[in-house]
Parts: structure tokens; C-alpha cells; sequence
């Protein structure tokens, strides 16, 4: 750090640096033997290698061909068609076939390829199909991704690039073995417990196919949450992007005081969903002595409101709480898309006659289609996810709906009954399991539209 | 229309200001709400009529409660020490991501940063029951409570993402520059890259620091030791503290809990908000 020595910014930077070095360095001491348990745990699964080839083998050579054929032709032939069409040509098609079929047993692995059985019911047969040709994109999408890129661009090369073979894998290894350990792995194996029929905490596992997903197709409180997720994401979503928008449009522009404005409005997302469901708690509870009760109260002459315990008006709780969580974010956004907008353009407009709603209509908000895009996936996210901390605090899912609670609750959305399945004493864990694999399936594809911007993104910074 | 006739004379601009300040009070109205109510007794709290102001007398009763029956000094320390792990072990593996996307050529570059980006597709909480055997094989929920709230959460595919394309807008001529004068690819990180980064730095860490500040599910299910537990897992307790709900307490837990993100946010709102302008427009 030569540059400006003495000033404040290069002294902070290098309180910084030292700060880092040793705290890092007490973390590692004081935790040293963790790190060895894992160290050593990791070198015990790596000895297990051979004896996870031979069971490989040996599955392979016990399976019968009814069940092995099919999978493997189903792979070939999603290769083989999906890849003509993306790539068109006669050599993508024989890559495809090899990958799809190889690809295909990934996760016809994991299902014992079940559900190519004899006895099996027909419903568990179709779903395995979609798995088996889902599983068969696995390794396709990326060939794709990459052949196609290679025919499109050329690469910058020289300039300014370092000259080291190894360097660059040693610096990506970290990175790489803990996506591995801790995020693939991990995914492969929720599917694998799943398809299990487990009781938390007892340790008898039984292999029961798809039964976990059937069970569930046919469960009315797994409906209703779903029904209840819906819902409540519809709403929050709905709600934070346009009264966001709102704030933002007004927040945005050149006032003195802007920037106080904008910390006074952005702030409430540092809050976590935990103290947004305490806050909306105390907010939103029973008796005079509640902010809404109380107001309530106050204008109607003594009547209060059972928000917590009436359905309608827990989900109203949940999602005014949920709403005003992520407002900030949302509004932050918008505000850094709106600067964007180009000021000439809307001047233009103007001269043209264009009034101020046209204006926004026709120009403002279409441009803002990136950010809006962006937020809605995040937002949906939340309203998936993150919203645990806040239905936990507020309502743990309640009120119960049925007589006794037998149609599930009002608020128990799908995150929260996740976990509740997955870990309370009893509890079916494998259905648990199962749910992770459906709203993970579910936000795949809200994810893949982010992933598509962001891929957008990458092509035009190139 | 009034707000664009306004700007064109150059007034100044009342409505906007009212509206404005209207909006920020509404907003903020929920947490004027609970810093008033934390400093009530548990009775005012249950029964006394709502107001914003004044405040009551018991702040430092409820605070004395927090600290003391509920150990708030105690999860604020692991809290604090958490978020650091994570912020500084994302922001390193993130940069060392980005300096090797950019300032190398290797083979399986971009199957490589294909499969880091792919990983944005697998939520956290959707492979914690598998996290959750691999910990109680570790053991490390009893005996290392806070490796297991900060390694397996170190890898991060939007971090990689953002000091990538942070580091492709650097001129490349100060990295020709740093290879003619021989520089190593750390050294050259140290001296060039990290002195002019510090925005994006600062966006990320403030982003990673206050997401696991937050952090409640993860550790809730993974702690075994009450003593061992974060912030999050606190807040949740004082909502179940006593026989009554005493709100008081609940609010002040809240307060507390909340004002280190909110005073990072506040200082580095600036470097936050350029952070990502530089990332997010090129």
C-alpha cells in the first residue's frame, strides 16, 4: 500500500488488515481440534473410496435389466433429441445420447431405480420417468452452456494474465471443496432421505421409493401450506414491490435531505425476521394495550380485534410484518434503478407531450425491468425462506384450522412445516426430506430466472 | 405534476418534503412503537394505553433482565464472532475466486465458475437436515457450536460473482504493469486490488455481516448449549420469558439485538450504496 502514505484510509486499511490476521488467527487456534475432527473425518470417507466403487459395481451387477434398460434409453433419447434441437448438428447428437444416458443414472442411482419395478403404482412410474429425463439434463445443460459459448466468442487473452499452471486451482480449491462438502452433497443427500421412511430420532431407516411424495400428494394439511404459501408470497410480493416503487419514485429525486430520507426509509431491512415477528407481535396482539388494538379501539369505542387467533387476519399479521422487512431492500433498488433512468430521454418525452403517467408508463418502468426482476425473485425468496423467523415469533403457524387443527394453520407456511416435520420428537423426517426436494424444485425455477439475468448481465460486461 | 413544476422553478419543494417525512414517520412508526414499549414494566407493557412517547421508567430493569437472566453479553460475543468468520472468510475465498476468474487462463475456467454460479440454485435451507447428520457425525453442535454455525457457510457463488466482475473493470494494464515489475498474483492482490475495492468490500461484508447476524434457523437446530447460542435464538427466548408475555423485556431483546446492524449500515451506507452502483451498472 504505497499510494498516499499517512492518510487515514491507508492507516485504516492497515488496522484492517491486522485485525483480520488475528482474529483469523485466534479463530484457527482456539478451534484447532474441530478443524482436525473434520480433517480427519473427511480422510476416513476418502479411505471409504473403494468400498463405494465396489458397491457401485456390485449394485450394477445384481440390477435387473427391466429396471436398468429403461432409464438408460429414457437418458439417450432426452440427449439425443434435446441436443439436435440446441445445437443442430449430427455430433451433438451422439455426445448428447452418451451424456444423457451416463447423466440418467445420477439420480436412478440414488432412487435404486425403483420405479422402474414391476409392482410398481402408476403415478410413482410417471414421476420416475420425469426424474430419470431430469436427471439426464444434469450433465447436458452445462455441455450445452459451454459448447455454445465456444462457438460465440473468442477469448481476450494476454493481457495482464498471470502465468502459473497450478496457482489458479490452488486458489479456487477452498472455494470449490466446501461447495462440494457442503452445499452438493448435501442436496444429493436430501433427495436420498426422501426417499426414506425414518422417524426423528431413531436411526431405522426404510427404503420406501416415492412413498414420502405420494403421501404427501394426498396429505390436506401439506395442501393447505402450500395453498398458504402461495398466498402469503402473492401478497408480499404484490405489496413491497409497489409501495417500494411508490417510496422510490418520490425518494428518488434531487431534494435537499435526499440522503437522510433514504437511511430513514431503508434501515428496517438490517432488522432480522425474528425481531420483525417480535416487533409485529406486540403490534399486533390481544387487548387495548396492542398499537393496532389500540387504535382500533380508540376509534371504534372499545372494540379490539383477536388478530393472532383469527386465520384471515394472522395471515394480514404475517404479511404486514413480512412487508414492511423488506421494504428497505426493495426500495434501495428501485431508488439505484431510477438514477439510472436516463434524464434526456424523459425530457424528450416531455417536449413530445408525453404526460407524466405515459412518461412512467412508457419509459421509467420498462427500464426498471432488471431491477424489478431482481427483486421479485428476491422477494419471493424471502416470502419462501426467509419468513421463517417471523411466522415462528408471530403465530407458529396458527390458528389451527379444523376443529382440531386437522386441516393444518393458517400461517403454516411451507418453510415452517418443513421444520417442524423435520424436527420434532416422532416426526417423519424422510417427509420432511421430501418437502425440502418439492420447494427446492419450486424455487429452481424462480432461481433460473435470476440465473438468466444473470447470465445476461455477464454477456454484456463482456 | 406539482413535483415537476416545482423542480422546473426551482422552489423549494414542500410537498415532496411532507410527503416524504410523512412516509419515513409511518414507517418508522413500528419501532418508535417498540422502543416505548421497552422501557415499560411487564404491568405497563400488558395494560397501560399506547402511545409513542413519552418513555417509561424501566429500560435498564428490562435491559438488566436481558444481560442478566437471558446472558445477552454472552450470545452478542458468539454472534459477533460468527458474523466475523463469515464475513472475512466470504470476502477472502470470494477475492481469491475473482483474482483466479480474471487473472488467469486455465482449463475448465468456465465449467468451474459455472459450477460455483449453479450453487445459487441451493438454498441453505433446504440441505440443513443433511447438514444436521453431518454435524452430529462431527459432534461439533456440543463440542464446536460456533465451527458449526461458520464453516460449512464460507463458500459463497454471489460473492465470486461480484469481486469478478469488480476486478474486470480494472484497467488491465495494472496487472501487465505489476507482472513487469515481477510481482506475485498475492502480491499484486495486496498492493493493486485490494486498495481499489475497498466499496465493494465494504458492500459485501456489510451484506454477509448482517445476513448472519440474522441467522436463527440454522443455529436453533444445530446448538446444543444454551450458552453457545446466537442473538437470534435470545430474541426468540425473550418472547417465551416468564409465565406472562412481558413485553417490555421483548421489545428491549429486540432493540438490542438490532442496533450493531443498523449502526453498520449507517456508517458504511455510502460505501454500501457505491458498492454496489460499481457492480451492479457496467
Amino acid at each position: 500500500m504505497k499510494q498516499t502514505v499517512g492518510s487515514i484510509e491507508a492507516i485504516l486499511a492497515r488496522l484492517i488488515g491486522v485485525f483480520v490476521v488475528v482474529f483469523s488467527l485466534y479463530f484457527v487456534i482456539t478451534e484447532w481440534d474441530g478443524l482436525m475432527t473434520l480433517v480427519g473425518w473427511l480422510w476416513g470417507n476418502l479411505l471409504q473410496t473403494p468400498q463405494a466403487v465396489q458397491a457401485l459395481i456390485d449394485y450394477y451387477a445384481v440390477l435387473p435389466a427391466g429396471q436398468l434398460l429403461p432409464s438408460l434409453l429414457i437418458g439417450a433419447v432426452v440427449g439425443a433429441v434435446s441436443s439436435g434441437v440446441v445445437l443442430r448438428s449430427a455430433r451433438a447428437v451422439l455426445i448428447g445420447t452418451g451424456l444423457g444416458a451416463i447423466s440418467s443414472q445420477i439420480l436412478a442411482r440414488i432412487l435404486q431405480h425403483c420405479t422402474y419395478a414391476a409392482e410398481i403404482a402408476p403415478a410413482e412410474f410417471v414421476l420416475g420417468l420425469i426424474i430419470t429425463s431430469v436427471s439426464s439434463l444434469i450433465l447436458l445443460l452445462p455441455y450445452w452452456t459451454f459448447t455454445k459459448r465456444g462457438q460465440r466468442r473468442i477469448e481476450p487473452d494476454g493481457a495482464g494474465v498471470f502465468k502459473a499452471p497450478l496457482l489458479p486451482f490452488l486458489f479456487l480449491a477452498p472455494m470449490i471443496l466446501s461447495l462440494i462438502l457442503f452445499l452438493y452433497v448435501p442436496s444429493l443427500q436430501t433427495l436420498t432421505l426422501s426417499l426414506n421412511s425414518r422417524r426423528f430420532p431413531l436411526p431405522q431407516e426404510r427404503f420406501v421409493c416415492l412413498g414420502n411424495y405420494v403421501s404427501l400428494a394426498t396429505d390436506p394439511t401439506y395442501a393447505n401450506s402450500l395453498g398458504v404459501s402461495l398466498l402469503i408470497t402473492a401478497l408480499i410480493v404484490l405489496l413491497s414491490l409497489s409501495i417500494s416503487l411508490g417510496i422510490a419514485v418520490l425518494a428518488s429525486q434531487k431534494l435537499y435531505g435526499a440522503n437522510l430520507y433514504r437511511t430513514l426509509l431503508i434501515w428496517p431491512f438490517a432488522l432480522s425476521p425474528v425481531v420483525t415477528g417480535a416487533i409485529f407481535l406486540a403490534i399486533f396482539r390481544e387487548g387495548g394495550a396492542g398499537l393496532i388494538n389500540g387504535v382500533i379501539s380508540a376509534l371504534t369505542g372499545g372494540t379490539t380485534l383477536n388478530w393472532l387467533r383469527t386465520p384471515e387476519l394472522a395471515q394480514m399479521a404475517v404479511i404486514a410484518a413480512s412487508v414492511w422487512n423488506i421494504l428497505g431492500f426493495n426500495i434501495l433498488f428501485y431508488i439505484a434503478g431510477l438514477q439510472n433512468v436516463p434524464k434526456d430521454l424523459l425530457e424528450a418525452a416531455q417536449i413530445d407531450g408525453a404526460n407524466r403517467a405515459i412518461r412512467f408508463a412508457r419509459i421509467t418502468f420498462p427500464l426498471l425491468a432488471p431491477y424489478t426482476f431482481f427483486l421479485l425473485v428476491t422477494n419471493i425468496t424471502y416470502a419462501f425462506y426467509g419468513i421463517y423467523g417471523v411466522v415462528d415469533t408471530l403465530t407458529q403457524g396458527g390458528p389451527p384450522l379444523g376443529a382440531a387443527g386437522q386441516n393444518g394453520g393458517a400461517t403454516d407456511v411451507l418453510i415452517f412445516k418443513l421444520y417442524e416435520d423435520a424436527f420434532n420428537p416422532g416426526s417423519p423426517a424422510g417427509l420432511a426430506a421430501a418437502q425440502a426436494v418439492i420447494l427446492f424444485l419450486m424455487l429452481v425455477g424462480i432461481t433460473m430466472i435470476q440465473f438468466r439475468t444473470l447470465e445476461k448481465r455477464i454477456t454484456y460486461a463482456e | 405534476m406539482t413535483e415537476n413544476a416545482m423542480r422546473r422553478t426551482g422552489r423549494v419543494r414542500w410537498e415532496l418534503h411532507l410527503a416524504l417525512i410523512v412516509i419515513c414517520f409511518v414507517m418508522s412508526i413500528p419501532a418508535l412503537y417498540a422502543l416505548q414499549v421497552a422501557t415499560l414494566t411487564a404491568g405497563e407493557a400488558a395494560f397501560a394505553p399506547v402511545r409513542l412517547f413519552p418513555p417509561g421508567a424501566d429500560l435498564l430493569p428490562n435491559m438488566g433482565d436481558l444481560f442478566g437472566r437471558l446472558n445477552f453479553g454472552g450470545l452478542i460475543m458468539n454472534t459477533t464472532i460468527v458474523s466475523l468468520v463469515i464475513v472475512i472468510g466470504k470476502t477472502m475465498l470470494a477475492m481469491l475466486a475473482g483474482l483466479t476468474f480474471v487473472y488467469f487462463r486455465f482449463p475448465g475456467r468456465n465449467l468451474l465458475f459455472f459450477f460455483i454460479l449453479l450453487t445459487l440454485l441451493m438454498p441453505t435451507e433446504i440441505i440443513l437436515l443433511p447438514l444436521f447428520r453431518m454435524m452430529s457425525d462431527l459432534g461439533w453442535g456440543e463440542t464446536h457450536p460456533r465451527l458449526a454455525l461458520t464453516i460449512p457457510f464460507l463458500a459463497t457463488a454471489t460473492g465470486t460473482f461480484l469481486f469478478r466482475q469488480h476486478f474486470r473493470n480494472i484497467p488491465r494494464e495494472l496487472a501487465e504493469a505489476a507482472q513487469i515489475d515481477g510481482a506475485a498474483p498475492v502480491q499484486f492482490m495486496f498492493t493493486v486490488l485490494i486498495p481499489m475495492s475497498w466499496n465493494v468490500i465494504a458492500a459485501h461484508a456489510l451484506i454477509q455481516f448482517i445476513s448472519s447476524w440474522n441467522q436463527y434457523l440454522w443455529p436453533i437446530l444445530i446448538v446444543r448449549e444454551p450458552a453457545d447460542q446466537v442473538i437470534q435464538v435470545g430474541v426468540r427466548s425473550a418472547v417465551n420469558f416468564g409465565l406472562q408475555a412481558d413485553y417490555g423485556v421483548m421489545m428491549a431483546a429486540g432493540v438490542i439485538a438490532s442496533i450493531p446492524p443498523l449502526l453498520l449500515f449507517i456508517f458504511m451506507q455510502k460505501q454500501f450504496m457505491n458498492g454496489f452502483a460499481v457492480t451492479r451498472d457496467k
